[in-house]
């Protein structure tokens, strides 16, 4: 099947006082049809970045491209104008915000910012309008559509307001919906409800899903591919299973050991990936997690590492996968090795 | 790791209600009737959901708030009813590390002020502050050249470690850590997990550890007390309640842990649970957990369920069980 998205070689950058900070670096990636696509990392990583530019939402300036291509079911988003990003906007990109307490509009009615994603459609009337809203509300799990369509958003609880949320990004019956961080401000309790309303929907509707969060429990339990991005790069992708059991990079191995699971035993230390991440305004020359990585080399720090692919999803961005490395239990097969990025 | 010679614990909270008066007719009962104890060295966690009480039981802990009923016994002394000396005494023995290391710290103090405010109180000249500062920074991983810096040069991580600093800077026996870790990232979660575990070995502390994340509750804690809408519904050892969970409402808390290995939360059959928390407003007179709960019948409507004991130091309040 074709793909429904393809980012080329994206590089987003901004103009703030202390300089440029280059957000992504030279970040490639395509989403398939009907599946749900994972994005972990850290704060700042240039996770929530490289969603927005897909749909053109950072503030240009300050923010701009400094090269890269976005195509959607073939059309380049970068080249559209501000016509057709519109019409792109909501009905065939949905995105769901991370915290629904301040992305809803406090003094509109629920209902009126449903079918905002409608204005402008001349062939739909009111009623119709207000029967889609209503029909995704029930899709969504709030019963008493007809009262919650009149209610203004201070009188749901956050789980109500995140499901609101998901009913606008989805009113518009997308092919891609972008969900960032859509579980982080929610109690445990209730973010399992809005997860399984998430892998229900995409079920149901066959709606492609990319996921941003920093929860590999959340990853775990949702996603069929995975990106981990440092430092505004892509460091490692491939299937979910790929990703926790074949660990090909130190980052999401450190990742994983530095969460507290159920089965930790008592007395283990929790392993800690030490130091913090990369400053931005002058990213390093070399890989982006040297300075941090337990198995660091010098070629780690001067050379940027090529990409290795261990499988048919799965690839690795690490110089310990280079022929010439020495011998570590990070080592692992490789098929094919790329272009250096 | 709990100190089982000495009989007395060193915190006993006995039947602390906290209420806050909306208006005449409302009332928030934000912690009705609870009561627990914490022994000397050990760490005891309260877990819930947002709006279960347990940071209102934390800051009546502190006298942050002053409780509506009940008691708190410090070290064999209701802290209530303290003279102002001894007042000032508790604060040096029992301190607090809060939630957001992004507003808990004040911009327009350097760290050495943040740190060194709490030594200047209990008669400490600047020399000697600046020293145990410097000392103090040393302990939770920071060096001098950061303490005439503001908060604002600082990230998460690093500015929660201020944050301890500044709890530990008086020398406490007690700290009641507010959600440490829930605003940092996850590689740094880990770090500061691991220096409160070194400083409760190398310290003796005690610790009273609020969070709403069940693994690192189950990892770092002795004891575990489950809260749910101002109420106490499970207590037991930590090993005791992950293992034989007895109720309903801790059993669905533990199956909607996101687990983090895709064969296991795939295959983990989640008990459902319904609806959201309701409102502490005015709650009815019966097993709060009952509107929510699967097995719920006409009794747990009607009459409110005691805290029973189904194992040895093992606490539920359940009808069924």
């Amino acid at each position: 099947m074709e793909n429904l998205l393809e980012v080329k070689n994206l590089t987003f950058s901004f103009h703030t006082y202390g300089g440029v900070v280059k957000a992504v670096r030279d970040v490639s990636f395509e989403v398939r049809p009907g599946e749900i696509l994972g994005i972990v990392g850290e704060s700042g990583c240039g996770k929530s970045v490289t969603s927005s530019c897909i749909m053109r939402l950072n503030p240009e300036p300050p923010g701009f491209f400094e090269g890269g291509q976005i195509l959607y079911k073939g059309d380049d988003v970068l080249k559209m104008d501000k016509k057709a990003l519109r019409n792109m906007r909501g009905t065939e990109i949905g995105f769901i915000f991370q915290d629904p307490m301040t992305s809803l509009n406090p003094t509109m009615r629920i209902g009126r910012q449903i079918e905002e994603v409608f204005v402008g459609r001349k062939d739909m009337s009111a009623a119709e309008k207000k029967q889609k809203a209503l029909e995704i509300l029930k899709m969504v799990g709030i019963s008493d559509g007809e009262r919650r369509y009149k209610q203004y958003p201070h009188e749901l609880s956050g789980g109500m307001k995140q499901r609101v949320m998901i009913a606008i990004a989805l009113v518009g019956s997308p092919s891609i919906v972008i969900a960032d961080e859509p579980t982080t401000s929610l109690d445990v309790t209730i973010e399992a409800q809005i997860l399984d309303l998430l892998k229900n929907l995409q079920k149901t509707l066959g709606t492609s899903i990319i996921l941003i969060t920093h929860d590999l429990g959340v990853i775990a339990k949702l996603c069929d591919r995975v990106l981990v991005m440092y430092g505004g790069k892509i460091v490692e992708r491939g299937t979910v299973d790929e990703i926790f059991y074949e660990t090909g990079h130190p980052y999401t191995k450190g990742l994983m050991q530095s969460i507290a699971r159920l089965d930790t035993a008592k007395g283990e230390k929790l392993k800690p990936i030490e130091g913090t991440p990369p400053d931005l305004f002058s990213p390093p020359v070399g890989c982006p997690f040297a300075a941090r990585c337990e198995y660091c080399m010098d070629v780690c720090m001067e050379t940027p590492p090529e990409t290795y692919r261990l499988s048919d999803e799965h690839e690795t961005c690490c110089w310990l996968q280079h022929e010439f490395a020495p011998d570590t239990d990070m080592k692992k097969t490789v098929i094919e090795k790329g272009e250096v990025k | 790791m709990a100190n089982n010679e000495s009989n007395q614990p060193l915190v006993q909270v006995k039947n602390l209600c906290k209420y806050f008066h909306i208006s005449r007719k409302e009332t928030l009962k934000a912690v009705d009737d609870v009561s627990f104890h914490i022994n000397k060295g050990e760490t005891v966690s309260l877990v819930g959901e947002s709006g279960c009480g347990k940071s209102t039981t934390g800051r009546c802990m502190i006298r942050l708030y002053e409780p509506t009923k009940g008691e708190i016994i410090y070290d064999g002394k209701d802290i209530m009813k303290l003279s102002r000396a001894e007042q000032k005494e508790f604060c040096k023995r029992v301190q607090m590390i809060f939630q957001n290391p992004y507003s808990s710290l004040n911009p327009r103090m350097t760290v050495k002020e943040i740190v060194g405010e709490g030594l200047k109180q209990h008669g400490m000249s600047q020399k000697e502050v600046d020293e145990k500062v410097e000392k103090l920074l040393e302990t939770v991983g920071l060096n001098k050249d950061h303490m005439s810096r503001f908060p604002h040069e600082f990230s998460g991580g690093q500015r929660q470690r201020i944050g301890i600093a500044r709890a530990l800077s008086v020398d406490p026996e007690f700290i009641i850590c507010d959600e440490p870790i829930s605003a940092l990232d996850v590689s740094i979660q880990a770090q500061v997990i691991n220096m409160l575990k070194n400083l409760q070995e190398t310290m003796g502390l005690t610790y009273l550890f609020i969070a709403h994340d069940l693994s690192v509750v189950k990892y770092i804690s002795d004891r575990v007390v489950v809260m749910y809408l101002g109420t106490i519904v499970e207590t037991a050892e930590t090993e005791e309640l992950f293992s034989n969970t007895q109720h309903p409402y801790t059993k669905a808390l533990l199956s909607a842990i996101p687990e983090a290995d895709p064969k296991k939360a795939k295959a983990n059959e989640r008990i459902p649970i319904k609806g959201e928390i309701p409102s502490p407003i005015n709650p009815k007179n019966c097993c709060r957990f009952a509107e929510r709960c699967q097995f719920a019948t006409d009794r747990c409507f009607s009459e409110m369920p005691e805290l029973r004991e189904v194992a040895p130091g093992h606490m539920a309040a359940c009808h069924l069980i």
